[in-house]
C-alpha cells in the first residue's frame, strides 16, 4: 500500500525536544485502516499474523478492543521532578514515537542506521526488519500524576483527577509488593513478536530518561483471553482456557456500554478513553500440579479439556448456576471461579481482559516464578473490577493457588487525533 | 520415582481401549493373563433415552468407562454386581455434553450398565456386562481395613481437638493475665494441636478462618480474630514492617475480647467433631495429608503464616506430624494397591522429618523462620515437594 520510505507531511504540534529528533512522524498518513498488509506474505500462518498493523490514531487507543496479540511488554514509569511543559512534551514525544513504531518504522528521524556516524542511533535497531507484528502501543496515566503520594499536584492537574481513577482497597489476600505496584505512567506494548514489543519500551523509556523512569515493568507471553470472536480461546498456566466469556470487540453495545469512559461520567477529557487495572499474580505452580483433576475443574467450575461449564454444554454454553447434582448441591459450586466472576453474580459488570501469561525464571527456592499478568479496561473500576474483585478475593476456590503482588490503575485517555498526542485532551 | 509420578494419560488409554473394544466385539481378543493388559476405555453414551455402552464384554482388570451425555439432562452412570443392586462404581453429576472416565477394577463376572437421566428413578438402558478372564488380585477385607481408618482418624481429630482446648485456655489465662512471655513461649506449641488436624478445620467453613485467619486474608471491614490476631499483640512489629504505622498494643478489654472469640470458636470445632454423626471419608483421610503438605509449601515455607512470631517451623513440624498420622491410617491399604508407592513415602517422610529436625523439635523448640538462611529454606522446600509430588497421588491410588 505504501513505501516506507516515502516522507509523509510532518505533524505539528511535537516538540523537538532531546537528542532524539522526533519531529517527524513519517507515518501520520498511513495511521489510517486496519490490518493493512505492508510487507510481503511469509509462508507460514503465524508469520502472517506478524503482518498485521494497527492505527495509533483514533477515537480510542489501539491495544484495547484490538485482537490480542501474543506478546506484551508492559511498562509502569515513575515522572522526574519536571514541569508541566516537559511532561506534555514526554507525551508528544512519546506518541510520535509510537505512531513510527506502531507502523513498523524505526522510532526517531534518522532511526538506527542512518544518523550520525559519530552518534548512538536514534533507534536502537533490533526490531530492524521486522513488521509491525500487530503492535500497539497504549498509554495510561496513575493516580499519583494527578496527585502526588504526599499531596502535591505537581501538574496543576488535581482538580481533573477522574472520580473513577479511585486507588484500589485492600483485597483479602493481597500480598502486594511496592516494587510491583503503582506508576504515575504506564504505556503497554502488545505484539505478535516479542522482540517487537520490547523494542517499542525500550525506545520509550530512553525517549523518557530525565523525564520519566521505569518504576516496574511486565513480559508476558501467551495472551490468556480473547478479545475477539475469531480467536481461539487460549489457556493460562492452569492449563485452563481463559476468557471463553470475555468482552468481544464485536459486541459494540458491550463495548460502549463497558469499556469506554463517557463524557458524562464525570471527566470530560476521558471520552472515548478506558480505566486499566493490572494485577500480577502469582500461581502457586507446584501445588496447583499436584492438585486432583477433580479439585481442578471443580475450583474453576469448567472442565480442562472442553472448557464447558460443568452445568453441561460445550465450551461457549451459557453456565447454569442453578442446575444441581447428587444431594441437591450445585453443579458449579458456590466458590467455583467461573460462577463468581460471572456479571449474573456481580450485578451485571463485565471486565475487557487482556491478560498474558507470565514466568520469571524461579524463585530462591526454585519455584517458578510465574502466573498471570491480568490487565482489563472498564468504564469505572468502581462499579467493575473492584465489586469483582473483592467478590473473588473473599469467596474464590481459586485463591488457594494464588497471590496477588502487583497492582495498579490507570486512566487510559482517548487516541489522539491525527498530528496530536495521547493526552492532549487533559493537557491541550 | 515409580510409575506412579506419570500415570497413563487419558488419550493413551482412550485409543489403547478403542482398539481391545474393536477386537473384543470381532471375538478374537486373546484372553489376558496380567491386570494391566486389561485396561482400556469403553465409551458410554448417555442420551435421552438410552445407555449405549461401546461393549458387552471385557477382560478382568482395570476398566474405563469414558461416559458422554448426549442427553438435556444431569446423568449417572452405573456399574452394578450380578444381583442388580450392588454398586462396583459411579459417576455422578455428568452435565449435558460433559464427559467424564469411571475407573473400575473389575473381577470375572456378570454385571449391569445402566444410565440415570434426571439422576432418580431405576436409570434406563439397563444392560448386561460381562467381565472374562483371570481373577485379579486384591487386598483382602479392604472395607475393613477403611471402616477401621476412618474410625481411628476420628479418634485422633478428637484428641488432638481435645488437647487444643485445654492448650488454649492455658495460652489465653497467661495472655490475660498479662503474662507475656509465658504466653510467647506457649504460642507455637499449643498451636500444633491444631495444625495437626487443619484440613479438619477448613471443612466447616467458617471456623478456620475465625480461628486462623492472617492479617492479609482480611477484607477491608471485616473483624480480625483468632490466633494471628494476639501473635501479632505478642511479638508487636516495628513501625516498618507494619506497613509504616506504630503498632498499638491492644487493651485489657479488646484482650478480653479476642480471648473470648477464640475461646468460642475453639469450643465450636470440638463440639462439631464431637457430634454423634461426624465422620470422616477415606479420601478425607489421604486428602487432608495431602492438604497439610500443600499448607506447609504454600504457607510456612514462605514465612508468611507466622509472619510476626516467625514460629512457621513449629506449625511446619505439626502440619508434617498431621499428615504422617493420616497417612499411616491409609499407609496399609495402600501398600497393597501400590507397594512402591508406599515405600517411596515412607522414605521421603523419612527425609523430610531428618531434615526438618536439623533445626529442632517441639519439645525443645525451634529456629525462628527470620534466622534461616535461603540456602537452608531452599533445602526444606526441596524436601516439601519431594514428599508432596508422590502424596498427590495417595488419594486416586486409595479409591481407585
Amino acid at each position: 500500500m505504501s513505501d516506507p520510505t516515502t516522507p509523509a507531511p510532518t505533524s505539528s504540534g511535537i516538540s523537538r525536544r532531546g537528542l532524539f529528533g522526533l519531529a517527524g512522524a513519517g507515518v501520520v498518513g498511513l495511521g489510517v485502516g486496519a490490518a493493512v498488509d505492508r510487507f510481503a506474505l511469509p509462508a507460514t500462518a503465524s508469520a502472517q499474523e506478524n503482518t498485521a498493523v494497527y492505527p495509533f490514531f483514533g477515537e480510542h487507543q489501539s491495544g484495547i478492543v484490538t485482537p490480542a496479540q501474543d506478546r506484551l511488554h508492559f511498562a509502569s514509569y515513575d515522572v522526574a521532578d519536571i514541569s508541566r511543559d516537559e511532561l506534555v512534551e514526554l507525551l508528544q514525544d512519546w506518541s510520535a514515537a509510537a505512531a513510527l513504531m506502531t507502523q513498523g518504522e524505526q522510532a526517531g528521524k534518522f532511526g538506527a542506521v542512518n544518523g550520525n556516524y559519530d552518534a548512538p542511533p536514534d533507534d536502537t535497531g533490533e526490531a530492524l526488519g521486522l513488521p509491525a507484528s500487530g503492535l500497539t502501543i497504549t498509554f495510561g496515566f496513575g493516580p499519583t500524576l494527578f496527585q502526588a503520594a504526599d499531596g502535591t499536584d505537581r501538574f496543576g492537574i488535581a482538580g481533573r483527577r477522574p472520580a473513577a481513577l479511585v486507588d484500589l482497597p485492600h483485597f483479602p489476600a493481597d500480598m502486594l509488593q511496592d516494587a510491583l505496584s503503582g506508576g504515575d505512567l504506564c504505556i503497554q506494548a502488545c505484539s505478535d513478536d516479542p522482540q517487537v514489543a520490547v523494542h517499542a519500551i525500550r525506545n520509550l523509556s530512553r525517549i523518557a530518561f530525565g523525564r520519566a523512569n521505569i518504576r516496574w515493568s511486565q513480559l508476558g507471553f501467551g495472551r490468556t483471553s480473547s478479545t475477539t470472536k475469531a480467536q481461539q480461546t487460549p489457556r493460562n498456566l492452569f492449563g485452563f482456557k481463559d476468557g471463553t466469556a470475555n468482552i468481544k470487540a464485536e459486541d459494540t453495545g458491550v463495548v460502549d456500554d463497558q469499556v469506554w469512559a463517557s463524557g458524562g461520567d464525570g471527566a470530560a477529557w476521558m471520552a472515548g478513553g478506558s480505566y486499566l487495572v493490572s494485577r500480577k499474580i502469582r500461581m502457586t505452580i507446584e501445588t496447583w500440579d499436584r492438585t486432583s483433576l477433580r479439585e481442578q475443574e471443580a475450583v474453576i467450575g469448567r472442565t480442562k479439556g472442553e472448557g464447558a461449564p460443568y452445568s453441561g454444554g460445550t465450551e461457549f454454553s451459557e453456565p447454569d448456576f442453578s442446575a444441581t447434582g447428587q444431594g441437591g448441591a450445585p453443579l458449579i459450586a458456590q466458590d467455583a471461579h467461573v460462577r463468581l466472576s460471572h456479571p449474573d453474580q456481580n450485578s451485571g459488570a463485565q471486565l475487557l481482559r487482556r491478560g498474558y501469561n507470565f514466568v520469571d525464571g524461579n524463585d530462591d527456592l526454585g519455584r517458578l516464578n510465574a502466573g498471570l499478568f491480568f490487565i482489563a479496561y472498564q468504564r469505572d473500576p468502581r462499579e467493575q473490577f473492584i465489586p469483582i474483585q473483592m467478590n473473588l478475593a473473599k469467596n474464590d476456590a481459586m485463591n488457594e493457588y494464588i497471590r496477588h503482588v502487583g497492582s495498579a490503575v490507570f486512566a487510559v485517555p482517548p487516541g489522539a487525533r491525527q498530528g496530536g498526542y495521547v493526552g492532549e485532551t487533559l493537557f491541550g | 520415582m515409580t510409575n506412579q509420578k506419570f500415570p497413563k494419560t487419558r488419550p493413551v488409554l482412550a485409543a489403547a481401549g478403542a482398539a481391545i473394544t474393536l477386537l473384543a466385539l470381532a471375538g478374537c481378543v486373546p484372553n489376558n493373563t496380567s491386570a494391566a493388559d486389561g485396561a482400556g476405555a469403553i465409551t458410554v453414551d448417555s442420551s435421552a433415552d438410552d445407555c449405549a455402552v461401546s461393549a458387552t464384554t471385557a477382560t478382568s482388570g482395570t476398566l474405563t468407562f469414558s461416559v458422554t451425555n448426549s442427553g438435556d439432562q444431569v446423568t449417572e452412570f452405573y456399574l452394578l454386581a450380578e444381583d442388580g443392586l450392588r454398586i462396583i462404581g459411579e459417576v455422578e453429576n455428568v452435565g449435558p455434553g460433559i464427559s467424564r472416565d469411571l475407573v473400575v477394577q473389575a473381577q470375572p463376572g456378570d454385571y449391569f450398565t445402566v444410565c440415570k437421566p434426571g439422576m432418580v428413578g431405576d436409570g434406563i438402558g439397563r444392560a448386561g456386562f460381562t467381565v472374562t478372564g483371570d481373577k485379579v488380585q486384591l487386598a483382602g477385607d479392604v472395607q475393613d481395613q477403611v471402616d477401621q481408618a476412618a474410625v481411628n482418624y476420628v479418634a485422633y481429630v478428637k484428641d488432638q481437638v481435645g488437647q487444643l482446648v485445654t492448650g488454649t485456655q492455658t495460652f489465653l489465662d497467661s495472655y490475660l493475665a498479662g503474662d507475656d512471655a509465658t504466653a510467647r513461649d506457649l504460642y507455637a506449641t499449643t498451636r500444633a494441636n491444631y495444625e495437626r488436624i487443619e484440613p479438619v478445620a477448613e471443612s466447616f467453613g467458617d471456623l478456620d478462618p475465625k480461628i486462623d485467619f492472617r492479617e492479609a486474608d482480611v477484607a477491608e471491614g471485616d473483624e480480625w480474630t483468632g490466633w494471628h490476631r494476639i501473635e501479632k499483640d505478642l511479638f508487636p512489629p516495628a513501625a516498618a514492617d507494619n506497613n509504616g504505622v506504630t503498632y498499638v498494643p491492644l487493651t485489657a478489654a479488646e484482650r478480653q475480647d479476642y480471648a473470648d472469640k477464640l475461646t468460642a470458636d475453639t469450643q465450636a470445632l470440638y463440639d462439631a467433631v464431637n457430634a454423634p454423626d461426624y465422620t470422616v471419608t477415606i479420601d478425607a483421610i489421604s486428602n487432608g495429608a495431602i492438604g497439610l503438605l500443600e499448607e506447609v509449601a504454600s504457607g510456612k515455607i514462605t514465612g508468611e503464616e507466622e509472619i510476626w512470631s516467625h514460629t512457621d517451623l513449629w506449625d511446619f513440624q505439626a502440619n508434617l506430624e498431621g499428615a504422617k498420622v493420616a497417612y499411616e491410617g491409609v499407609r496399609d491399604i495402600v501398600e497393597a494397591k501400590d507397594p512402591d508407592l508406599v515405600k517411596t513415602l515412607d522414605e521421603r517422610f523419612a527425609s523430610l522429618q531428618d531434615t526438618l529436625a536439623e533445626y529442632g523439635s517441639l519439645d525443645t523448640g525451634f529456629t525462628y523462620y527470620n534466622e534461616l538462611s535461603t540456602d537452608q529454606v531452599k533445602q526444606l522446600a526441596d524436601g516439601v515437594n519431594a514428599l508432596s509430588e508422590p502424596l498427590s497421588q495417595l488419594t486416586a491410588t486409595l479409591v481407585g
